[in-house]
């Protein structure tokens, strides 16, 4: 539980975070939170000779909501989300609680959760279902990409070495009318999702499916977005007959592993319930606002 | 509610924990916190095989980290005679590997150097050649005739180490043969770790000048290894200082001696400064001691009454690469005799035989006094089968079953003499605290609702307090227990034991014992114990044994203070001795209750103003070897409800009622009742150290193996009955493992209970969501 030697670097802009990103290339990774590269560092799976501490880029720890949407600062702690309050997207605080502990909870970063890109991630999963989109900046660009073609493979994003992860943009859902659940199953608090299924549904004044988003993490190697079930909901009234079709068809997304955690046949079935129980709290809850 | 100590009288009051303001507050001086002028680092080169033969190590590179100073290998080792040391199991384990590693993790050289981090470096530099063998992970497959030989030491060729057995077997065979109803179970108790929050280590501190060697290590049992490590090194024994500073947690972890431990006292004699070296968490779950991995299986039979006529058990004890179990001497699978439990068996059988294979070596007791928890485990488990089988409600079988109040003294057809016990008592208690009937009820509407619930009871019997010293020792010495009690002229006493607490509470509860002998408070007395140079000599705190042995001695050793203090206050008082009497609180003169002098006056007459010719001071120390051991038991009712959907088990409820004799401070009790029902949950629903086929460890840490948080935990609800042992001084049974011991089962049988109704008799921990719902599935339940 002892990192190898390394250098530390603490700059204050982007530009001195782009120098020392040429300076030193592979040698070189960006710390952010932590909670994931030091665990790594201290096991010696990871051994970057020089780290580059982007805490001190202030700019990118804050939120901005506009009538287009929400822009989040990579630098967002996990804990800063859990106690905000954005009404329009109420599955960044349904999620938020689920991640690990407090004490990771006070240190971890929403960028450094997409960057990481574990496909267990809680975050993941939910900003796949927001439709999020990602900011990534460099000496020499700025760009923006869709969240799913950010994430490429386990462990692996689209970011080239000499970028920085900067912001995530979630676009305002299609109606004020929003719902949102986050299932996870987890063996004890702390631990990764066995499962996670993040859910979040718009809906029209009829009760209609306006926008329906539905991302699952540890469902496989990437964290993804059950894209036929969403369009499944579309357009339709949400009821228990509809419910029982959408999560019979998202178990059948994802391409999960069988691991210590439980069967590949586990955990889809796992899905298919969860994506039931949520959307079924939803209903429930867009019952009760009716008829208060 | 909780009350100070500096209540007269204190003995059966809930008194605050004395350690706590300093524990709580992080100001405890546990190994780790330790810093000594001119201190060296160890680390270990570490196996990544579970079997191999080693071609070759070389040390060029590793020796080139600055500040390195030293390389120690098998062969270094070899040349001294300490490659290999003696197990608390009369096996032998090796200290640095020569010729082949045995399992995953195991050491193979030690560096030390000037900083932890260069000793880690040079340790990732240490070049190993090795050949892979075949490994053997399954004691089945070990047993095989054809099965890779691992132990190449021994004369015997094989890969079992001992075959065990107590009881009748033809009996038991003839009972068996002839009882109307007979259930057969097999019963897996996987191997778990005690994984204590604070990992091993030591510092190893030579002082050529002085020749004398101070040893902080944590242990359990200081005074024990400071023997063991005179008979491995040849260090005079009282040229070594043992001291065990706070302890967080050891669980039996902390009872053996470990090649680290070896390495670094060789490493600090060599180099003649002090060398620290602590485990990181890995390195405590993979390679220190684990328990259980006990794959046993039992047949009772019965009347169709349900009366239990025999009980036969055969096991296979997984022990991994050498036996390194810290069980007593003459006790190769602990007290696993225990097994009939809390019920009367005419006649009863067991056998174990103890396996090598490709893992970690162990196992130790962990919370339980040796192999008791696998017992306790497997009886109630195979009584809850018979009860299935005869329909009858578990707790009529088990009322049908039990040891009555007056067969006790009671004879077990295993050997074993229990002291007391009321055990219908006991249960009554638990049924009526959790509303039995009530919930009975509740169940089956639930059920009919369409609801996997079910409840679930374990009554078992412990076994603690080893030993006398007729049956028990560890490597020839008896298992005695002791205290020290001096008294200062102003009234205030220190008393040391040779047992060494983790959390047991011992600095209030010994105060307890001994305020109440003499008429102090607790606050007055100082406990303290750990240190070999000041402490007198005992065997440590494991198996629940410090309240039946050292509790004992302290009481006693209080009472030879008493003695003499009678002498001191009849000299005060002016009256003869005869006529002095002890009121619980002060030494009164008979007939004139208003003349009564206390401890304070006495102690100071000790010092300033003595009868004539007696001897000054007050100061007594006893060694108390126990007649018999103890046998706390308890009553434990689970309930339990099942997720159709994602095969979660909640447990709704939990109700512990343990029967430990005379309790000396009830929330010390319930707070030790807490935390082993804690992790008996944990064994029950989510720890398993699991290996591939290739003998590597799947869970070396505690993202993989989980232990319980307040988060997970259910809602203790816990009660009492008292039945005080005879033979102990004051009646007291020792608590700390009965939660750990009786939990495991009640949680499972309330598993199976849930699941009864479809045919399940038996399902196996951990029950993780994923296997639950692979049952669930099987039988069609899921959602
Ligand atoms: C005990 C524990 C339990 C956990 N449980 C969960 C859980 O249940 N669910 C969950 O989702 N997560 C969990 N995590 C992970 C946690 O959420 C981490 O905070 C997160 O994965 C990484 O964020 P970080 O800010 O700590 O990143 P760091 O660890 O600092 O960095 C992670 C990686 O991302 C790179 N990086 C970070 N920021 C940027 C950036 N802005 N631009 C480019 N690259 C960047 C780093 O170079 C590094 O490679 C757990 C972690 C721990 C220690």
């Amino acid at each position: 539980m002892f990192p190898s030697a390394f250098e530390y670097y603490a700059p204050k802009t982007l530009d001195e975070v782009y120098g020392l990103l040429a300076q030193y290339g592979d040698e070189a990774k960006i710390l952010a939170g932590g909670q994931s590269l030091l665990p790594m560092m201290k096991l010696r799976l990871a051994a970057p000779s020089v780290l580059i501490d982007i805490g001190s880029l202030g700019h990118l720890s804050s939120a901005t909501e506009t009538a287009e949407g929400l822009s989040m600062g990579a630098l967002m702690r996990h804990k800063t989300i859990e106690t905000s309050h954005w009404p329009h997207y109420p599955l960044l605080r349904e999620t938020a609680p689920w991640i690990a502990d407090p004490l990771v909870r006070n240190r971890g970063t929403i960028g450094g959760s997409l960057a990481h890109a574990d496909p267990a991630a809680d975050w993941g999963a939910a900003l796949l279902a927001l439709g999020a989109s990602v900011q990534i900046e460099s000496r020499d660009r700025i760009r923006h990409m869709a969240l799913e073609e950010f994430f490429v493979d386990l462990y692996t994003t689209a970011l080239e070495p000499q970028e920085v992860l900067t912001r995530i943009v979630i676009p305002v859902p299609a109606t004020a009318a929003t719902f949102a659940r986050y299932l996870k199953l987890e063996r004890k608090v702390g631990d990764f999702a066995v499962v996670g299924v993040a859910i979040t549904v718009s809906l029209a004044i009829d009760g209609t499916v306006a926008q329906a988003g539905i991302g699952m993490a540890a469902m496989s190697g990437v964290p993804f977005a059950a894209h036929q079930t969403e369009s499944l909901l579309v357009g339709r009234q949400l009821t228990p007959a509809l419910i029982k079709e959408v999560s019979e068809s998202a178990s059948q997304e994802g391409d999960p592993e069988s691991d210590r955690r439980g069967s590949a046949e586990y955990k889809r079935s796992m899905a298919r319930v969860f994506v039931e129980r949520g959307l079924s709290q939803i209903l429930q809850q867009w019952e009760s606002t009716q008829s208060a | 509610m909780a009350i100070e100590a500096t209540e007269t009288r204190p003995l059966g009051k809930a008194i605050k924990r004395k350690e706590d303001p300093r524990l709580v507050r992080g100001q405890g001086r546990y190994l780790d916190d330790i810093v000594l002028p001119g201190m060296l680092y160890m680390a270990l080169a570490r196996s990544p095989y579970a079997h191999a033969r080693i071609k070759e190590i070389r040390l060029d590179q590793a020796y080139q980290v600055p500040g390195v100073k030293a390389i120690l290998t098998g062969a270094d080792l070899e040349k001294m005679n300490l490659s290999w040391m003696p197990t608390l199991a009369g096996d032998r384990q090796m200290v640095l590997a020569t010729g082949k590693v045995l399992f995953q993790y195991q050491e193979v050289a030690a560096v030390v150097a000037e900083s932890r981090a260069a000793a880690e470096d040079a340790v990732q530099l240490i070049e190993i050649d090795y050949e892979p063998l075949a490994p053997v992970v399954d004691p089945y497959a070990a047993l095989k005739a054809d099965a890779p030989l691992l132990r190449e030491d021994r004369d015997q060729k094989d890969n079992h180490i001992f075959h065990w057995e107590v009881g009748d077997r033809k009996a038991t065979d003839d009972a068996l043969a002839s009882s109307p109803v007979v259930v057969k179970e097999f019963i897996r108790m996987p191997r778990v770790h005690p994984a204590p929050v604070e990992p091993c280590g030591c510092i190893a501190d030579y002082q050529k000048a002085t020749g004398k060697l101070t040893w902080y290590v944590t242990s359990q049992a200081p005074h024990a290894h400071r023997t063991v490590l005179a008979l491995v090194s040849g260090l005079p024994e009282h040229m070594i200082h043992v001291i065990s500073p706070d302890i967080g947690g050891g669980f039996g972890n902390k009872v053996p001696v470990y090649p680290g431990y070896v390495c670094s006292v060789v490493m600090s004699l060599q180099l003649g400064r002090p060398v620290k070296w602590v485990e990181t968490r890995t390195e405590n779950i993979a390679t220190t001691n684990f328990a259980r991995d006990y794959h046993m299986t039992a047949e009772i039979g019965a009347t169709q009454e349900g009366i239990v006529t025999a009980l036969k058990v055969a096991t296979i004890a997984d022990h991994g690469a050498f036996d390194a179990a810290a069980d007593p001497s003459k006790f190769p699978a602990g007290l696993f005799s225990i097994v009939t439990g809390s019920y009367d068996f005419p006649v009863a059988f067991a056998e174990v035989d103890g396996v090598y294979t490709n893992k970690a070596p162990g196992g130790v007791a962990y919370r339980c006094s040796f192999r008791v928890t696998e017992a306790s485990y497997l009886i109630e488990r195979v009584m809850n089968t018979l009860a299935l089988k005869l329909n009858l409600d578990p707790a009529e079988i088990r009322r049908r079953n039990f040891i009555r109040p007056e067969q006790f003294p009671y004879q077990s057809p295993l050997g074993w003499t229990y002291d007391s016990g009321n055990y219908d008592a006991t249960l009554n208690e638990a049924l009526k605290l959790v509303d039995y009937e009530q919930l009975r009820k509740q169940q089956a509407e639930r059920r009919a609702g369409g609801e996997l619930v079910g409840i679930g009871i374990s009554t078992f019997t412990e076994i603690v307090g080893a030993g006398p010293s007729n049956t028990f020792d560890i490597l020839g010495i008896k298992m005695f227990d002791s205290c020290e009690i001096r008294i200062h002229p102003t009234g205030k006493a220190i008393a040391r034991l040779g047992t060494r607490h983790q959390g047991q509470g011992h600095e209030t509860t010994f105060a307890q014992v001994i305020a109440d002998e003499l008429g102090m408070t607790a606050a007055d007395v100082l406990i303290e114990e750990g240190d070999t140079d000041t402490a007198p000599y005992g065997l440590g705190t494991y198996a629940s044994r410090s309240t039946p042995t050292a509790g004992g001695a302290a009481a006693l050793a209080a009472r030879r203070i008493r003695q003499k203090a009678i002498q001191i206050a009849a000299h005060l008082l002016e009256v003869s001795p005869d006529d002095v009497e002890w009121n619980g609180e002060k030494f009164a003169a008979k007939g004139l209750e208003s003349r009564a002098v206390g401890m304070s006056e006495v102690a100071l007459a000790a010092y300033t103003n003595l009868p004539e010719g007696m001897e000054p001071g007050l100061e007594a120390t006893y060694y108390y070897d126990p007649p018999n051991l103890t046998f706390p038991n308890g009553a434990y009712v689970a309930m339990v409800a099942i997720d159709r959907g994602t095969g979660e088990v909640k447990v709704e409820r939990f109700v512990a009622v343990d029967d430990c004799g005379t309790v000396i401070n009830p929330m010390v009790v319930d707070g030790q009742v807490h935390g082993g029902l804690t992790e008996g949950f944990g064994i029950a629903f989510m720890q398993e150290i699991a290996y591939d086929e290739d003998g590597n460890n799947l869970a070396p840490n505690f993202m993989e193996y989980l232990v319980p948080t307040a988060v997970e935990a259910p809602h203790w609800e816990t009660g009492r009955t008292v039945t005080p042992s005879p033979h102990h001084p004051i009646g007291a049974k020792g608590v700390g493992e009965s939660p750990n011991v009786g939990s495991p089962a009640a949680f499972v049988n309330a598993v199976v209970d849930a699941l009864s109704p479809y045919g399940v008799t038996n399902v196996e921990i951990p029950l993780f969501p994923w296997k639950v719902w692979n049952v669930l599935k099987e039988l069609g339940l899921t959602q």
